[in-house]
């Protein structure tokens, strides 16, 4: 399987439940290490010695934050992954402040993460993320659970980013409205890639792979 | 239990805590070495699941409930070094964060739910499975078997505590006949549950069973061709490779247990404080035993009526027959086991 | 045990008490009980300077009275053991108000009625000033392996969300109309802490993935240290510091 994506371009990756997008997701980050053949992300091959630098640059958002947000305190949640990568003192201080001011949770600073809103959860998981600077931030169903507002507020900060963003849904509009090309994973194997409007357009593309829009939803301006 | 300040002796107290201490150091190298890099979180997870499990109040007879001790149950399902962490870790978090169980008690509480009820259940445990083999309803009616003797192991030690340097003029024998009798029907419920619940994770994750693990199915991996091939169960899951090594977990226990017996007598001659009451205070008997008995002073977590006296004798029996049984046998299978040499499935150490 | 675990001691405020570092009021704590439990019974005297002491912490901790009785709940089973001690104890026995009771058993239930609530008190005390999180780098001050550190820190955090899980499979089997009452229910309630545990123990295994997943090598990064002064601990001391004292004056007189 090969899969190109230009830095800045925000991609989704659609499939039906069991198709593979999270095991995908966590070969990207080298969380699970191949069964066969090599995974190669950026030009580095996923190895021992490289791990340190594929996590840094794959940013992963799981899915149930609360499985993201494992410390004490948004600030130490925030800080764990630049602190792994040897970021201390001041640099650390301003890459906690600078991550949850992109996500607007800059306030929620010193709160235990239980305390937080789900929504709230979600933007965090994405700070701590943020936090390592990656060059590709990859989000594992983040539409899922939000409320209307918290699922719009998360993709106005979506498009806010300036990262290469690797977004794996079922959340067709949320496809549609925030990237503009997308791939539809069946089986393992990539069975689509093209614009998202066009994807999502065809009907009988969608239906093979168990993938419907919602009810009463269309495409704008799309032909069928 | 949760035993607070001041019921115990300063010598019992610091000699538990020591107990406790060595016990504790022990299982965290031993998880460690099953675990990785995951102990952190996962001993984490099993220790909010424990302390959640503890508040599941379950009903035992005639309108009585009881709740699990849950130190069988989390060495059936996570290995014994990772349970007395797991309990000793809910215990010092109850200590510390909800200031129940005295500070200077906590030696005492670790020593008595966490390493003696795991110690007692997964020796109970080996023996029974090697007798009756590895098969589901053996490793079910094992378990179960293992946390009934766990909990009234665990009174019997506290009555070997109270002996030593309890303060409170009550004869011996009749701390062990309450304690004996209570908990022999907390362990009922202890049983009933602990097997169930074992019974329902081998229903759903048998892999997640660590006093289970020979059980797993190999791992079918389907291909995208649509072939298929097994997987070794240790190549499939090598998080779980740790070995139960119950040799060397029981070793360990003899040697926490030695220590305890060992620097508890020697606080105990110096300073008579228990030892010379109990000494002092003859001519009592019945009266004691009967109140003691009715008023059920020692089970804060059971509400269940008395059992003969007898009754703790032969719990007493029962216990050191199963820890002497559960020794016997992890030696001898080690011995076995190192004449035959590797046989693979069990013994994969770092 | 039981119920009443799970109610969050800690109160946050700014107290001087607040302000000390989790390690000095963790020390002082247990060091602290250690001298109350070695207390002689005989020495009355003592246990009320000793809760004299702990009522000053309190005020300047601005810690309500009424907060720490109800947080006191807790020691009630050995209460009940405690009063009955003088009832049931052995040897040499007193008349008192028609009641036959053991003198042996009135010292030993007085005994650890004043020892054990005093050291209550005390917990409470340290819980009420310290947050949870404090807490834990202070036992990693004081050298408590930062394995079992980590161990308290991750159930700390995901015990409300285990326990949420727990409270919603109960009322998804009380909306279906089962209460459990007698021993057949056994299975059903097992199944729920069966299901309860490959829940808690396949969160386990997805936090260890998002912890790698940012760069987790098999140790947690040390953010922040705490360290304490010698005034801090100096402060910090007065409590068992006076304590052993008023235990001195046992032995000197």
């Amino acid at each position: 399987m090969d899969l190109r994506i230009e830095r800045g371009e925000r991609v989704a990756l659609l499939g039906p439940n069991g198709a593979g997008k999270t095991t995908l997701v966590m070969h990207l980050n080298g969380i699970l290490t191949a069964g066969h053949g090599t995974v190669t992300v950026a030009g580095l091959p996923v190895r021992g010695d490289t791990l340190k630098e594929i996590r840094r640059r794959v940013g992963l958002v799981f899915q149930d934050p609360d499985d993201q947000l494992f410390m004490p305190t948004v600030r130490e949640d925030v800080a764990f992954g630049p602190a792994n990568l040897g970021v201390r003192g001041a640099e650390l201080e301003r890459r906690v402040h600078d991550a949850l001011e992109r996500v607007g949770m800059l306030d929620a600073l010193d709160r235990p993460p239980h305390h937080l809103s789900f929504g709230q959860r979600r933007r965090v998981a994405v700070a701590t993320v943020l936090a390592m600077e990656p060059e590709i931030l990859v989000l594992d169903e983040p539409s899922s659970n939000l409320d209307p507002a918290s699922r719009r507020e998360l993709a106005e900060i979506l498009r806010s980013l300036d990262v290469t963003v690797l977004m794996v849904t079922h959340d067709l509009p949320y496809a549609l409205e925030l990237c503009e090309r997308a791939l539809i994973l069946s089986d393992g194997v990539i069975a689509a890639d093209g614009p998202t409007r066009e994807i999502l357009a065809d009907e009988a593309l969608l239906s093979e792979h168990r993938l419907e829009l919602p009810y009463g939803f269309a495409i704008p301006g799309a032909r069928s | 239990m949760h035993v607070p300040d001041g019921f115990f002796n300063v010598a019992v107290s610091v000699s538990a805590g020591a107990v406790a201490a060595a016990g504790v150091a022990v299982c965290l190298r031993g998880a460690r070495r099953e675990l990785d890099d995951r102990t952190a979180p996962m001993a984490g997870l099993v220790s909010a699941f424990i302390f959640a499990v503890q508040m599941l109040n379950f009903p035992v007879a005639l309108g009585t409930s009881g709740h699990l001790l849950g130190g069988a149950l989390a060495a059936v399902l996570v290995g014994p070094y990772t349970a007395v962490l797991c309990l000793a870790v809910v215990l010092l978090v109850q200590g510390f964060f909800f200031a129940d169980g005295g500070l200077t008690a906590l030696g005492v509480n670790i020593t008595l739910m966490g390493i003696v009820t795991v110690v007692v259940g997964w020796a109970v445990f080996r023996a029974l499975t090697r007798i009756l083999g590895g098969g589901r309803g053996a490793v079910v009616a094992s378990s179960a078997v293992a946390a009934l003797l766990s909990v009234p192991a665990s009174a019997l030690v506290f009555t070997l505590l109270f002996w030593l340097g309890g303060n409170a003029p009550i004869e011996v024998g009749a701390v062990a006949a309450a304690m004996g009798g209570v908990h022999v029907l907390i362990g009922i419920g202890e049983a009933l549950i602990t097997g169930a619940t074992v019974s329902a994770v081998l229903a759903v994750r048998p892999d997640l069973v660590y006093g289970a693990r020979g059980l797993a199915g190999p791992l079918l991996l389907r291909a995208a061709d649509g072939t298929t091939s097994e997987v070794a169960p240790a190549a499939a899951a090598p998080a779980r490779t740790g070995a139960a090594r119950p040799g060397g977990f029981l070793l360990a226990g003899i040697v926490v247990t030695a220590l305890l017996a060992g620097i508890a007598s020697f606080y105990a001659s110096s300073s008579p404080d228990g030892l010379e009451r109990v000494a002092e205070d003859k001519g009592f008997g019945a009266v004691a035993t009967d109140h003691a008995l009715g008023e059920q002073p020692l089970a804060d977590y059971g509400e269940s009526g008395g059992i003969p006296v007898g009754v703790a004798g032969l719990i007493g029996v029962g216990v050191t027959l199963a820890v002497g049984g559960g020794l016997f046998f992890a030696v001898r299978r080690r011995g076995r086991r190192l004449a035959e040499g590797a046989r693979g499935e069990e013994r994969v150490d770092a | 045990m039981g119920a009443g675990h799970h109610h969050r001691i800690h109160r946050p405020g700014d107290s001087p008490v607040h302000r000390l570092p989790p390690q000095c009021k963790l020390l002082a704590a247990a060091a602290f009980a250690v001298v109350v439990v070695a207390t002689p019974r005989e020495y009355v005297a003592a246990f009320a300077v000793y809760a004299a002491l702990l009522a000053v912490v309190a005020a300047v901790a601005r810690v309500p009275p009424g907060f720490v009785l109800r947080r006191m709940v807790i020691e009630v089973p050995f209460v009940v053991f405690a009063v009955a001690l003088p009832i049931v104890g052995l040897g040499e026995r007193v008349e008192v108000a028609g009641l036959s009771l053991s003198v042996e058993g009135l010292w030993a239930g007085w005994n650890i009625l004043a020892k054990a609530t005093l050291g209550v008190v005390a917990s409470v005390l340290l819980a009420a000033t310290t947050e949870p999180r404090m807490l834990l780098l202070g036992a990693q001050r004081l050298r408590v392996p930062p394995l079992l550190v980590q161990i308290a820190m991750f159930m700390l955090r995901y015990m409300d969300v285990v326990l949420d899980e727990m409270r919603r499979m109960r009322v998804a089997r009380e909306s279906r109309g089962f209460v459990a009452r007698d021993v057949r229910h056994i299975p059903v309630v097992a199944r729920s802490a069966g299901a309860l545990f490959i829940r808690s123990y396949e969160r386990g295994e997805r936090v260890h993935l998002a912890m790698l997943s940012r760069g987790y090598a098999g140790s947690m990064p040390i953010i922040q240290d705490l360290s304490a002064s010698r005034g801090q601990w100096g402060v910090a001391g007065l409590l068992p510091g006076l304590a052993l004292l008023v235990l001195g004056l046992w032995y000197v007189m």
